[in-house]
């Protein structure tokens, strides 16, 4: 009896001294929310994507210049009409409960996405019409129309693959023990609290991840994460506000990385839904005197202390497919209130709905003043999100203030809300060339035409000024400075390979 | 008059106020304006989405068949799930109570701390100055805004001087020096306010039995003026004082709001107030009528309490 | 065996007066009334004039107390913002006493099962928290000031209610009324002429003190976002706004709380002064 007691000590022993070295690889990430669901197909709020770079991999990923590179897929190719894409998938790749990736397995997923009530997945790829298994390791999806930006869907949670066996077993629990094939399994979940991950031993790019443990921590309060960070219970934390920023610099222990984001913030104008879409939507005029009269750069200037980029487009100016021919404007105060006079109404006012939010109330107060020196008075009515966008939908509005979180193409910024049925278009704005100019771009794959393309978009929004595009935000990072092999991306994912703890 | 009878009595009229508990909260909740399915079903808002959850969540049925299955459903122990982030409510409350209680407890043990001695005092010490110090103590308590009292010591004790947590909640089991340290600051502000209540009421209370019969008679014995506060004063004045303190301790339960969302703290109050601006209903719905009921029943205590240690009400 | 009615509100006034801690209330309470009327005045800024180039500054001699997230002066804002925060105090309680008086009082003579009714429907308003009831009332009008003194209003409805129905039930039983009652008085009568007058005094201490917490209770729903609305300005807006910049610029938090503090305290003093002055038994 008493070896076997020994025997156990010393195994005791050995496992302490493993996981005390062990504990050294635990990465800590502070969250600004708590994940909703862990299931690609059902989730729905930013923060779990976080989440998920842990724990699912997905057929592509975009790197941060907007290329679409390979990761649980090899390669891919579309037929010459864009209504199939073929993919190839990686051999070799388990999923964490050891079943295979492949064929059937991506198209278990694919159909997962589409067909599962309540999956949010369906308007990101409801055009693929049927997935068709070649071969083990090939599939091929068909579209029921060209559809090139679908590459760049597959690049987020509708190209994320989980196991099917575990689907299956686990039916719509399965957000609570997702089973991937990302470089980390599942471990735990405290409600409302950490999410655990641990290696996955058998992770087909092993050779690139440095670390033992992944702990997400949901830190509601800004002022507690970042005191958190500081402290050292946190090695990361993500969306940095512009506020702690000055507080976290001065922290010699700490960095903090900063990368325009893909999406934009905006003042959606009502030109026809309902009856109050007859003031703004009289004379473009009025519209183009509200966009002159507003100065992006003081704005981003007195509100952000320049931490923001100002911006007129549906990306920003950094981004590949900014058209440069139509730079930021400068205010214009004699020529805002010379178009007014223009179109008969030298005192317009009008309401803008916005939501508690304090960045945009604080900008709206200086739009509202910037307004006034060109005779525009503009009223600020408060209104909760939730209420704003069913304002927004009916028409209940004259302006709102909202913002875009952006998509690696620029179709996600472009097409829902500029399209005359577009379901983010609550402007009602209708512009049968820009609907053909926004399907075009999706259906051919050179960049170079896209470009094109989206340049003649963008330079009828900005005549038609149906909406303000006004400043595109950083997504600010940080992290102690014992974390190595960061690279920010502009999506704000905090992707795990090549991440070392020092 | 019976303890059973009393008692049952009190039940008794127990059930139609929770009963319009429910209604209310169920009415509040559906005049807020906004379509939460609209609200949940993701930026793309894709139409079949939003269907899907008005479907999921009966927000197409007419108002008195969502009630009816909303209470149907609470009658069986089932309070429904969040729409957010689908978690069962049951599941939430359980997590969030420990918290909201812990700093229940913490705000009252500070009320009584302060709170009674500085009653004690000024009733003895009437109309010396501690008397008029402990009175100005108390009417500051009870008038500062708690919220900016809580803002202002964040300010010095987290942000200049460093020693405490400016926000965030860390439960006992984890780290009980960390869990002290992050529940101080919240539990003073609740507790100030408690604490001015408490004054005044032991005040009161010992101030009228002070001038009793059996005082004076306690007194007329020699006894020393400290056994006569403490041994008899105190004691009678105690009752009034503890049915207080259950209410007053009812109402922290109810969620201390704004310090929850100033000081982070995941408790109850934060639950209610991101639920409201969520539209979340069956969290706001299922928070409040537990804490309601946790509220109605500790009156109820109270009130026991009081009618057995008051030989009179027996009668 | 029971004091006659008190009608003698003058003396009571004189009497409130004559003790200090009352009389600089009272001071107070004037003085910040004072500064809400003379507001344009008194006021060295706008206090909606923007100045970007002089955001979140500390306080210097042309900013006296320091400038917020847009660079309005704090102190013209703060003279402004006490007429936002004094009508929060009063409409309330207004409303709260133009409803529950006449209910209360019908509540308290009628008794039966309508008694019971009201009754309970005041307890189970009194079971949900006070700020969930005129937050979710808030948010359903629409943020705006108005709508946040409406809420406020109906949240504090039932503790007047309960006030004035129970000193009503009091009143009902004393001799006098019912020697009245025995003299054929109708009882409309009674209620206007015997049980009214009683209520007086309790509901005007009970309506100083939810003046006090209505301020509060404004301040808290702005400090929400359910209240004024930006730009006009509110002491709670203002603490809202200045949440977020409490390290950088902590002037935009400390001044507007000092001035709810100081008025609240005031009006708390006010409550005690006149629950001393009214109440026979404390002269």
């Amino acid at each position: 009896m008493t070896r076997i007691r020994i025997v156990l000590a010393v195994l005791a022993l050995i496992l302490a001294v493993a996981a005390t070295a062990g504990a050294q690889g635990v990465l800590r990430i502070g969250l600004n929310d708590d994940p909703d669901a862990i299931d690609p197909t059902i989730s729905r709020a930013y923060v779990g994507r976080l989440v998920f770079a842990a724990v699912c991999d997905k057929l592509f990923d975009v790197t941060p210049d907007l290329r679409i590179v390979p990761q649980l897929a090899t390669a891919h190719e579309w037929g010459s009409d864009y209504k199939s894409l073929l993919i190839k998938l990686r051999p070799g790749v388990k999923f964490h409960d050891g079943e295979p990736l492949n064929g059937e397995a991506v198209k278990f997923n694919i159909e997962r996405h589409l067909t599962t009530p309540g999956s949010f997945r369906k308007s990101e790829i409801g055009e693929i019409k049927t997935v068709e298994v070649v071969n083990d390791l090939t599939v091929r999806l068909h579209l029921s129309q060209p559809l090139v930006p679908l590459l760049a869907a597959l690049t987020d949670r509708a190209g994320m693959m989980v196991s099917p066996k575990a689907a299956r077993e686990l039916g719509d629990r399965f957000g609570t023990r997702p089973v991937c094939a990302g470089p980390f399994k599942f471990v735990e979940r405290v409600a409302q609290g950490k999410i655990v991950f641990e290696r996955f031993a058998d992770y087909w790019d092993k050779a690139n991840i440095h670390l033992d443990r992944v702990e997400f921590v949901p830190i509601l309060d800004s002022t507690a994460r970042s005191a958190s960070l500081r402290s050292g219970d946190l090695q990361m934390m993500e969306r940095v506000s512009p506020a702690d920023l000055e507080q976290l610099r001065a922290d010699s222990r700490l960095k903090i990385t900063g990368v325009p984001e893909l999406g934009y913030q905006v003042i959606r104008l009502n030109v026809n839904n309902g009856p109050r879409g007859k003031l703004l939507g009289a004379d473009v005029r009025l519209r183009q005197a509200i966009d002159l009269a507003i100065d992006r750069e003081t704005l981003v200037k007195a509100v952000f202390n320049n931490e923001y980029i100002p911006g007129n487009q549906w990306v920003s100016p950094s981004h590949p497919y900014y058209n440069a021919k139509f730079p930021v404007r400068k205010r214009d105060v004699a020529r805002a209130r010379q178009l007014l006079r223009e179109a008969g109404q030298p005192n317009l006012t009008f309401t803008l709905i916005l939501p508690p939010e304090r960045d945009r109330q604080e900008a709206a107060q200086v739009i509202q003043a910037m307004l006034s020196e060109a005779g525009i008075t503009m009223n600020l009515q408060t209104q909760e999100n939730v209420t704003m966008l069913q304002s927004g939908k009916k028409g209940d509005f004259e302006a709102y203030f909202t913002f875009w979180s952006g998509r690696p193409d620029p179709d996600g910024n472009a097409y829902t809300h500029f399209v005359c049925e577009g379901a983010q278009n609550d402007s009602h704005h209708c512009n049968k060339d820009l609907d053909a100019l926004l399907l075009k771009a999706r259906q051919v794959a050179d960049p170079r035409e896209r470009k094109k393309l989206y340049d003649q978009g963008i330079e009828l929004v900005l005549r038609d000024a149906p909406a303000l595009m006004l400043w595109h935000r950083r997504v600010f990072t940080g992290l102690s400075v014992k974390v190595q092999g960061f690279t920010p991306h502009p999506d704000g994912i905090i992707r795990l390979r090549g991440l070392k703890l020092s | 008059m019976t303890l059973p009878l009393y008692v049952a009595q009190r039940l008794v009229v127990l059930v139609p106020t929770l009963f319009f508990v429910s209604v209310m909260i169920f009415s509040l909740q559906q005049l807020l304006p906004g379509d939460p399915a609209l609200a949940l079903a993701g930026e793309e808002r894709d139409p079949q989405a939003v269907e899907a959850i008005r479907k999921k969540y009966h927000l197409d049925r007419p108002l008195p068949v969502q009630y009816g299955i909303w209470i149907g459903n609470v009658l069986r122990g089932n309070l429904g799930e969040s729409l957010r982030n689908k978690i069962p409510v049951t599941e939430l409350l359980r997590s969030k109570l420990p918290v909201t209680v812990e700093l229940a407890l913490a705000s009252m043990a500070i009320a009584l701390v302060l709170g009674i001695p500085a009653g004690i005092i000024s009733a003895t010490r009437k109309g010396t100055p501690l008397d008029a110090a402990a009175n100005l103590l108390a009417l500051t308590g009870l008038s500062v805004p708690h919220f900016w009292l809580g803002i202002m010591l964040i300010l010095l004790f987290a942000v200049h001087l460093g020693w405490l947590p400016a926000s965030g909640y860390v439960p006992p089991w984890e780290d009980l020096r960390k869990n002290l340290t992050t529940l101080l600051l919240p539990a003073f502000v609740l507790g100030s306010g408690v604490a001015g209540v408490m004054m005044r009421h032991t005040r009161g209370a010992m101030l009228s039995v002070l001038g009793a019969d059996y005082v004076r008679t306690a007194r007329a014995k020699s006894l020393p003026e400290r056994t006569v506060v403490l041994k008899h004063a105190f004691r009678n004045a105690l009752i009034p004082v503890i049915t207080l303190g259950a209410i007053e301790f009812g109402r922290l339960l109810a969620g201390a709001v704004l310090t929850e969302q100033i000081f982070a703290i995941p408790g109850f109050g934060k639950l209610l107030v991101d639920g409201v601006f969520n539209r979340d209903y069956a969290v706001v719905q299922g928070v409040v009528l537990v804490s309601a009921t946790l509220f109605v029943l500790l009156n109820l205590a109270a009130d026991i309490f009081y009618f057995l240690a008051n030989p009179r009400l027996r009668g | 065996m029971t004091d006659p009615p008190i009608a003698r509100r003058p003396h009571a006034l004189r009497r409130l007066l004559r003790r200090p801690p009352a009389a600089i209330a009272a001071g107070v309470v004037v003085l910040f009334v004072g500064l809400a009327v003379a507001a344009p005045h008194v006021a060295p800024f706008d206090p909606v004039a923007t100045n970007f180039s002089a955001v979140r500054k500390p306080p210097s001699a042309v900013y006296r107390l320091g400038t917020d997230e847009v660079g309005r002066d704090v102190l013209s804002r703060l003279i402004w913002g006490a007429r936002a925060s004094l009508l929060a105090g009063v409409i309330p309680v207004s409303i709260a006493l133009v409803v529950s008086i006449p209910l209360g009082l019908f509540s308290g003579l009628v008794g039966g099962w309508i008694d019971g009714l009201i009754m309970r429907l005041t307890d189970a308003m009194l079971a949900i928290p006070f700020l969930i009831v005129a937050i979710a009332l808030a948010a359903f009008l629409g943020p705006s000031l108005v709508n946040a003194m409406i809420a406020i209003g109906i949240a504090a409805l039932p503790t007047f209610l309960r006030l004035a129905r129970g000193t009503a039930l009091g009143i009902k039983t004393e001799d006098y009324v019912e020697s009245a009652r025995a003299l054929g008085c109708s009882r409309g009568r009674i209620a206007l002429r015997h049980v009214l007058p009683n209520m007086v005094p309790p509901l005007l201490i009970q309506a100083s003190i939810t003046v006090a917490a209505a301020i509060i209770a404004e301040a808290s729903l702005s400090f929400l976002g359910l209240g004024q609305q930006p730009p006009a300005p509110s002491w709670g807006s203002m603490l809202n706004a200045a949440q977020r910049y409490l390290s950088q610029a902590p002037w935009m938090a400390l001044y507007p709380g000092l001035m709810i503090f100081f008025i609240v305290m005031a009006l708390n003093v006010l409550g005690d002064g006149l629950r001393d002055a009214l109440d026979p038994k404390h002269y």
